[in-house]
């Protein structure tokens, strides 16, 4: 579904992607580990077109299509998504409304009919139910005022009301409770099926509890240094990150 | 005409009459600039009290003449260009429309009393004026031994250096008036739709008067129409009102002509004690050419001012909010938001005079003007003038102008939301600060649904 081939991409001249090669098929669920400033948040972010990264090299292929040809929407409308590490507050957008010309501008340019008032409340109660969303919140703003938590089921919230084929998660359990850690990853469980694929950036071993990759890869430095199964987060929540760091130095002396 | 005649009909008939015998035939401009003694012919000799008015302002404007860019409160603005524009005739006389023609204005689920004004005015037959213990409301012109325009006319000191309020004062044909006496409150909304209509380019110029009595309270909302194609309709009205002890008046603008329409607007008010004012400004795309002039004295104390604007202008339109508050009096609070959406190649010029005299301790006065520029060639001058002579006050003003955030931006497109789209929603939530302070729900979302089409189309 996903083909990143030796992706390089720079921020303000500072070069943070370094050679990203990395395959994401149909239904699988993949962990992105790694130090802080190792660029996951920055790989998530050319993936979703943020114009301010500049890919220098290499390609992303998603379903047979360049994505890095696509603006941000069309990256979506083609199945994209992205949960923010940070969300942004918008004051003066009400959620509902924003969801709304969403998935209308998504239903268009799949060529589908525009869902009306009561079939999109209807699909809103259903989703909501599934992360546990406050109902109160969906007349608020956008974000404004929402705690750390609230803003981070309101991802996932949208990303079950979108319904794209790629979602990547970045950090969305960090700034969630115990209880809201359990309901957000039994969202994301009921989301998965043998079309999605899921992208779960995490510092912690302990949402892959929950949510089972079948893959972890280790982002250090702009590249990918290690890839494993589940067992390898359980090792890095062990042992930390030097020991890999180490092993990429050796090899890098070679 | 002798004064005997004119007693009863104070001064409609006879203005009229005295132009349609005396001959502007030259452009308005050109007597208005080169012979003043063309107007004098209309004001006649000092018959009664507005008479005296008439031509003590007509005396005033042609010793100011019209404000040149060396004015300086119209530095950024040139009034002149657009006077010169057409060649306008001074409209006086009183016309009428069809119902029709107002449907235009209409908004949707708002209950209130509708009343017509065209040309300035009062055009009976298809307004609702609101009726009850304590309320005066009719034309002006019908009202000149009422006890508030006895008391309060051409009584706000704000008004006598503008050179073109005393053109108004001077020439003036006719608006609305509005008295309610002590304790008398209006139930619903008055919408005034102020129709501009002319079979000529015309000079247009109602007056207003509305007055508040002690603990009256009145929320009305003004909205513009000028339907003519061929025509260019030019307006230059003034309001006073005033707001007696604890009476409270929630005043809505909403300016949205067309393109054969400029507007200079000014608005006079003043305030008593524990009086509340709530101003409103929106001026929406159509107009090339407004001019808002704003003021409010501060006569007693304890009073609340909330002066909020909202412009949006495209093409090449200029957007003038000249505002001044006036802080005569001890422990009164002011705050004052005007924003500003500036696309193609649209001009925006704020000025935010706040005056804090000497004995006004304890006021809090704040101003802030946030401007977005969404236009290549658009720009905003924008002018905060502070004069503080009282020193236990807290007074603040603020000024931006940028872009939308790109945090914003990208967060929306990233849902699959369309630049445009995008752009509208930001623009939705950027008028926002404003919108939600309209208290009347079916205005906040007649003017969020106008926002929206504006930025959708
Ligand atoms: N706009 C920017 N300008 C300059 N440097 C930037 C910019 N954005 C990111 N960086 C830098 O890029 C590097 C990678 O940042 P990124 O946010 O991708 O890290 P991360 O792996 O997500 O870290 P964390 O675990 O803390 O979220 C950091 O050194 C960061 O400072
Ligand atoms: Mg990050």
């Amino acid at each position: 579904m996903l083909t990143i081939k030796n992706l390089h991409a720079e921020v303000e001249g500072k070069q943070i992607l370094k050679g990203i090669n990395l395959e994401i098929g149909k239904g699988e669920m993949h962990a992105i580990m790694g130090p802080n400033g190792s660029g996951k948040s920055s790989l998530a972010s050319v993936l979703a077109g943020r114009e301010n990264y500049t890919v220098t090299e290499g390609e992303v292929w998603f379903n047979g299509k360049n994505l890095l040809d696509m603006s941000p929407e069309d990256r979506a409308r083609e199945g994209v998504f992205l949960a923010f590490q940070y969300p942004v507050e918008i004051p003066g957008v009400s959620n509902l409304n924003f969801l709304k010309t969403a998935l209308n501008e998504i239903r268009t340019y799949k060529g589908l009919p525009a869902l009306e008032g009561r079939e999109f409340l209807k699909l809103t109660k259903e989703k909501q139910q599934l992360v546990d969303f406050n109902a109160n919140l969906m007349n608020r703003s956008l974000n404004e005022g929402f705690s750390g938590g609230e803003k981070k089921r309101n991802e996932i919230f949208q990303l079950a009301m979108l319904d794209p084929q790629l979602a990547i998660l970045d950090e969305t359990d960090s700034g969630l409770d115990i209880d809201a850690l359990r309901i957000v990853s039994n969202g994301v469980n009921k989301l998965r099926d043998a079309e999605k694929s899921f992208v779960v950036i995490t510092h912690y071993q302990r949402l892959l509890e929950y949510i089972v990759p079948d893959f972890v890869h280790v982002l250090y430095n702009g590249r990918i240094i290690k890839t494993g199964t589940k067992e390898l987060a359980l090792e890095l929540e062990e042992r930390g990150y030097d020991w890999l760091k180490e092993e990429l130095h050796l090899k890098e002396s070679v | 005409m002798t004064a005997g005649t004119q007693r009863h009909s104070p001064f409609e008939i006879q203005i009229i009459s005295n132009i349609m015998t005396s001959d502007i035939t030259m452009p308005f401009y050109q007597a208005i600039t080169e012979d003043v003694n063309a107007l004098s012919a209309q004001v006649s000799p000092a018959q009664d009290e507005l008479q005296c008015i008439r031509r003590e302002a007509l005396d005033r404007f042609s010793a100011l003449g019209l404000p040149t860019l060396k004015t300086e409160a119209w530095r950024y603005t040139n009034i002149q260009r657009f006077l010169k524009e057409y060649p306008y005739e001074l409209l006086t006389a009183a016309a009428t429309v069809p119902a029709s023609v107002t449907e235009k204005a209409a908004i949707p689920q708002l209950d209130c009393y509708r009343i017509v004004l065209v040309n300035g005015h009062l055009q009976a037959d298809i307004s609702e004026l609101p009726a009850g213990k304590g309320i005066t409301i009719g034309a002006l012109s019908a009202h000149t031994q009422a006890p508030g325009f006895v008391n309060w006319f051409n009584k706000q000191p704000h008004l006598s250096g503008e050179s073109l309020a005393a053109l108004n004062t001077a020439l003036f044909a006719d608006g609305l008036y509005i008295e309610l006496a002590a304790n008398a409150v209006i139930d619903k909304p008055v919408h005034i739709v102020n129709v501009y209509t002319s079979g000529t380019h015309a000079f247009i110029q109602p007056r207003h008067l509305w007055v508040l009595n002690r603990n009256a309270a009145a929320t009305v909302i003004e909205s513009t129409i000028h339907p003519d194609t061929n025509t260019v309709a030019f307006a230059n009205s003034v309001l006073e009102t005033v707001i007696e002890e604890n009476a409270e008046l929630w005043h809505y603008n909403i300016q949205q002509g067309n393109e054969n329409f400029r507007e200079v607007h000014t608005t006079a008010a003043q305030q008593h004690a524990n009086s509340r004012y709530h101003h409103f400004n929106f001026t929406l795309p159509g107009t090339p050419f407004t001019r808002n002039n704003l003021s409010v004295a501060l006569n007693g104390s304890y009073t609340e001012t909330n002066l909020n604007g909202l412009y949006i202008a495209d093409k090449s339109q200029h957007v003038d909010n000249h505002t001044y508050m006036d802080h005569i009096m001890p422990n009164c609070n002011s705050n004052e938001l005007y924003k500003g959406v500036l696309l193609d190649s649209a001009n925006g010029v704020f000025t935010g005079r706040i005056l804090v005299h000497q004995e006004a301790q304890k006021t809090n006065a704040f101003q802030q003007n946030n401007n977005l520029l969404l236009g290549n060639k658009a720009d905003i001058n924008s002018q905060p003038q502070l004069e503080i002579y009282a020193d236990d006050v807290k007074c603040s003003h603020g000024f931006t102008a940028g872009q939308f955030s790109e945090e914003s931006m990208f967060y929306l497109r990233s849902r699959g939301i369309g630049e445009d789209a995008a752009k509208a929603l930001m623009v939705n939530a950027f008028s926002h600060d404003i919108t939600n302070e309209v208290k009347i729900p079916a205005l906040q979302h007649y003017l969020q649904e106008q926002i929206a089409a504006i930025m959708n189309n």
